[in-house]
């Protein structure tokens, strides 16, 4: 079947069947690998992409549902102006490891700050969890995100 | 002191050649020997090996260095270019680190394994940029007519002392590749007062790239033409292909060829049978498996249960006291005379990798000559592999290194490339990129192995440890234990007590085994510390003050045997009495359902403590609130960007392997997991504060991509005990049911 996508600002045509996964119609139809596989099932986030704007699960949406939306990948999204912020933090204080998830912690990351500007620390687990990161680089992950909101440090857990 | 030696200066067996690069500019490769001696872990005989380092600085300052390890997200392709920059005196900012191909005949080892890259590159990275430094001092002093030792380096420029004039590297850089190398004895090194690359938190090189996703992992290789394969294997390891009926996959739109592949019989270390099939997109590939007709021999892999794995490992830990290890005086008879008693039996499941980026490999087979994109630690390894079982001679296969989505050890066994080159050999001019399926991770990995372990303490009358014996049950043919399924003759409290005996049974398995990051640690760092927290409280103290008593006087303990593995008491010391006073820990308050647990650990070379705070809830949900660390991996921490990142990693993933509910069982050689929501991972929500204490210790830096881990376990393990009083001596922790 063939689409018209409205990606990163863009409208490209594809012709794929219907139920492939939208992550792989960015990854292998369009060159745009930046949105990793990691689990084909929605379980770790390594896929996000923004669909007008919201975080999803980039594998687990058939190209046939998308129709008008507007899809955001991680290779466009320092074009807005909290991305470009979560990116530089991540840059701050070098938040990866293998680095490979980090396109989709980022992307969570922007949809977060983008509804809750300032988000509180609860808040930060909540949105991310979704997001495996199996280096375990989560306290730093949690850190940029307070940095790129300019929010100051609590603890969840010293109860 | 071997290392002692080493800092006077430039190893007189280097070897230095320059050249002049292309469009000008030098060119330096400097073959220095490495040492992975005593230092590291008792290797025999590594003093004789090579490796290279390459550095070039262009006209325009510039200067390039060759990245020649793999990068897992360890930090290496960073950490190594900071040691030659350093001696070098370079502008880090100028410093530009390009990735080499699989090539250990030019550049030596190149493995991301055992936290050895740290220790076997610290000296020879730094002595290639001082030669590199020398050059250009050399050439600026002859082109200004004065004595090279009137002359300073800083950040990539040669200033005259008390004079004004200054040149930019890039300037000399040309006339230095006409000099004759320096005699590298005549060079010294920095001493540490006057680092400014090394020590300082540095940036990954390749952060800004991943943050804005462009390609650099092996997933995202990308070739004109290429086609995605998908790799259906037997449902069971030690499964064989009978039959194949691929006409229906074959027949689904997009799908090119579907390609029956017979293995080489060795599914552990060669090729496993199995189906390709291949498409324009991988998902059309993958999901045309489901069309596959296939008829398996599963003969070999009856009986290869979990359940049957735990009834035989509780047989084998009664039935008998397994081979000896290692024995020490009278085990046997002094714990029948002891005071008093402890006995417990220890148990662990196999766990996966589960690395983020899935199994992949690119390949391309074309004019004879097999052409490779690998995520690999073990890329010569891989290309070794390649040409035994498709007989192609070694010469005619390039691997190209890509940067990895994880490795934890995963990627040391190359079982993906062989199946990437045995597919690409069929279709002579098209690119292949196989992609395993996240199923097909979980479920044909080469998994940390299961064990048992029984273990006995006799105490004396005033409670000290006298006596200690472990029968260690474990996987195996008889003869060889499987891959990372051993028991060390130096394992703590081996070598400091007089009377011990370890001992060993084993069964056979047809699962693949294979090493977890701190390999055989992150088990029996478990077993051993946790028991011996059992050993102190009978005793009427703790296990800080226990493992004090028992590390005794400061002073090295060498292992005996073919590899001597030496054991720094003092070191031990440091890190315990180090993190006894970060944590608190004797004024830690006692309240129901929260507590402090201790670990200490030895592993790669590096020496670490940590205490755990954590709380159980009445249903059972253990949350861990905050974690002290003390390390100790000798005199220098090379970056502390990535090094505080590594052991922040190393003990979420101790936690996850303790609590997340993290194991892999069979049923008749079929693993039962397949994905994250039954095989977890750490999330955010589990995420302790960590707090670090580096311990410096007058020794070469070693590796941590692996030593925090072991001591994780026991101590989240050791504080559950704390706050509730229940010893969990099976792995992963289940307090909700029983």
């Amino acid at each position: 079947m063939g689409y018209k996508l409205n990606i990163n600002g863009a409208v490209r045509e594809v012709d794929t069947p219907e139920d492939m996964p939208l992550l792989w119609v960015l990854r292998q139809e369009l060159g745009l690998v930046g949105t990793k596989f990691g689990c084909g099932a929605g379980l770790c986030g390594a896929c996000t992409v923004h669909v007008d704007g919201q975080a999803r699960r980039s594998c687990q949406i058939p190209v046939g549902t998308i129709g008008a939306q507007k899809i955001t990948t991680i290779e466009h999204i320092g074009e807005t102006a909290v991305g470009a912020k979560l990116q530089d933090a991540w840059l701050q204080i070098d938040v990866m490891q293998c680095g490979y998830c980090q396109a989709g912690q980022i992307m969570s990351a922007t949809a977060l700050l983008t509804a809750t500007p300032k988000p509180t620390a609860t808040q930060v687990q909540a949105a991310m969890a979704g997001n495996i990161c199996r280096c375990a680089c989560y306290n730093r992950i949690s850190e940029a995100i307070r940095i790129a909101a300019g929010t100051s440090e609590e603890k969840p857990h010293a109860a | 002191m071997r290392h002692e030696a080493m800092r006077r200066g430039v190893d007189r067996r280097t070897l230095l050649k320059v050249s002049l690069l292309a469009g000008g500019g030098l060119m330096l490769e400097a073959t220095m020997p490495f040492e992975a001696d005593a230092a590291v872990s008792g290797s025999a005989g590594a003093g004789s090996a090579r490796l290279s380092a390459f550095v070039s600085i262009a006209p325009d300052n510039r200067v390039t260095i060759v990245a020649k390890n793999l990068e897992i997200g360890q930090g290496i392709k960073t950490m190594l270019p900071m040691l030659i920059a350093e001696e070098l005196d370079a502008d880090w900012s100028q410093v530009v680190i390009t990735q080499a191909d699989a090539n250990e005949a030019l550049y030596g080892p190149q493995f991301a394994g055992g936290s050895l890259s740290t220790p076997m590159n610290w000296m020879p990275m730094r002595q290639a940029g001082a030669a590199a430094r020398a050059m250009l001092i050399q050439a600026a002093a002859k082109k200004w007519g004065v004595d090279p030792g009137r002359l300073r380096t800083e950040r990539g420029r040669i200033f005259e002392i008390g004079g004004k004039r200054s040149i930019r590297y890039g300037e000399v850089a040309s006339d230095a590749a006409a000099l004759t190398p320096p005699d590298p004895k005549t060079l010294t090194l920095k001493t540490p007062d006057k680092f400014t690359i090394i020590g300082k938190p540095m940036v990954g090189v390749d952060s800004h790239r991943i943050v804005r996703g462009e390609p650099i992992y092996g997933l995202d290789t990308r070739l004109p033409g290429m086609l995605y394969a998908a790799y259906e294997a037997a449902p069971a390891f030690g499964g064989r292909l009978k039959t194949a009926d691929i006409e229906a996959a074959k027949a689904v739109p997009g799908v090119r060829h579907v390609i029956p592949i017979t293995g080489n019989g060795d599914y552990d270390g060669g090729l496993a049978d199995g189906v390709a099939v291949i498409a324009s997109n991988w998902w059309i590939a993958n999901k045309a498996r489901a069309k596959l007709k296939l008829d398996w021999d599963l003969t070999a892999t009856k009986g290869h249960s979990s359940d049957a794995y735990q009834a035989k490992g509780e047989a084998l830990l009664t039935a008998g006291k397994g081979d000896d290890i290692r024995r020490d005086g009278d085990p046997v008879g002094k714990i029948a005379g002891a005071a008093k008693k402890v006995a417990a039996t220890y148990s662990y499941p196999f766990i996966a990798h589960a690395p983020m980026e899935p199994q992949n490999c690119t390949a391309l087979f074309r004019d004879g000559a097999m052409e490779i994109w690998a995520p690999s630690q073990t890329p010569e390894d891989g290309k070794k592999a390649v040409a035994k079982v498709l007989g192609l001679p070694a010469d005619k296969i390039i691997v190209h290194i890509t940067r990895m989505g994880g490795g934890f050890g995963r990627r040391l066994m190359n079982d993906y490339m062989i199946q990437a080159a045995a597919i690409a050999r069929q279709l002579p001019g098209t690119p292949i990129q196989l992609i395993w399926s996240r199923e097909d991770d979980i479920r044909r990995d080469y998994y940390r192995p299961g064990g048992w372990h029984a273990f006995e303490a006799g105490l004396s009358a005033d409670g000290r440890l006298i006596a200690f014996q472990d029968h260690f049950v474990t996987f195996g043919d008889g003869k060889n234990v499987a891959r990372a399924g051993d028991l060390g003759a130096h394992h703590v409290p081996a070598g400091l007590i007089d009377d011990l005996a370890l001992t060993r049974s084993m069964m056979p398995t047809v699962i693949n085994t294979g090493w977890l990051r701190a390999p055989t640690s992150n088990a029996l760092a478990f077993a051993f510390q946790c028991f011996l927290d059992e050993v102190a409280q009978a005793g009427g103290t703790d296990l800080p003050a226990l493992m004090l008593s028992l590390l005794g006087a400061r002073r090295v303990v060498t292992t005996p045997g073919e590899r001597p593995m030496k054991f720094d008491t003092g070191r031990a010391r440091d890190v315990i009495e180090k993190v006894v006073a970060t944590s608190g820990w004797q004024t830690r308050s006692k309240q129901p359902g929260r507590g402090m647990g201790f670990a200490f650990y030895f592993s790669h070379s590096g020496y670490f403590a940590e205490v755990v705070d954590a709380s159980v809830s009445e249903a059972g949900k253990v949350q861990v609130h905050k974690v002290w660390v003390a390390g100790d991996v000798g005199s220098q921490i090379i970056n502390p960007m990535g090094a505080e990142n590594q052991v922040r990693g190393a003990v979420i993933d101790g936690i996850a392997q303790a609590i997340a509910g993290q194991a892999i069982t069979f049923v008749d050689g079929a693993a039962q997991q397949s994905n994250f929501h039954n095989f977890p991972l750490a999330r955010m929500p589990v995420t302790p504060e960590i707090e670090i204490a580096w311990v410096r210790s007058d020794n070469p830096p070693t590796g941590l991509g692996e030593p925090a881990l072991p001591p994780a376990i026991p101590a989240l393990v050791n504080a559950i005990h704390a706050a509730t009083g229940k010893r969990v001596r099976s792995l992963p922790v289940k307090l909700t049911e029983t």
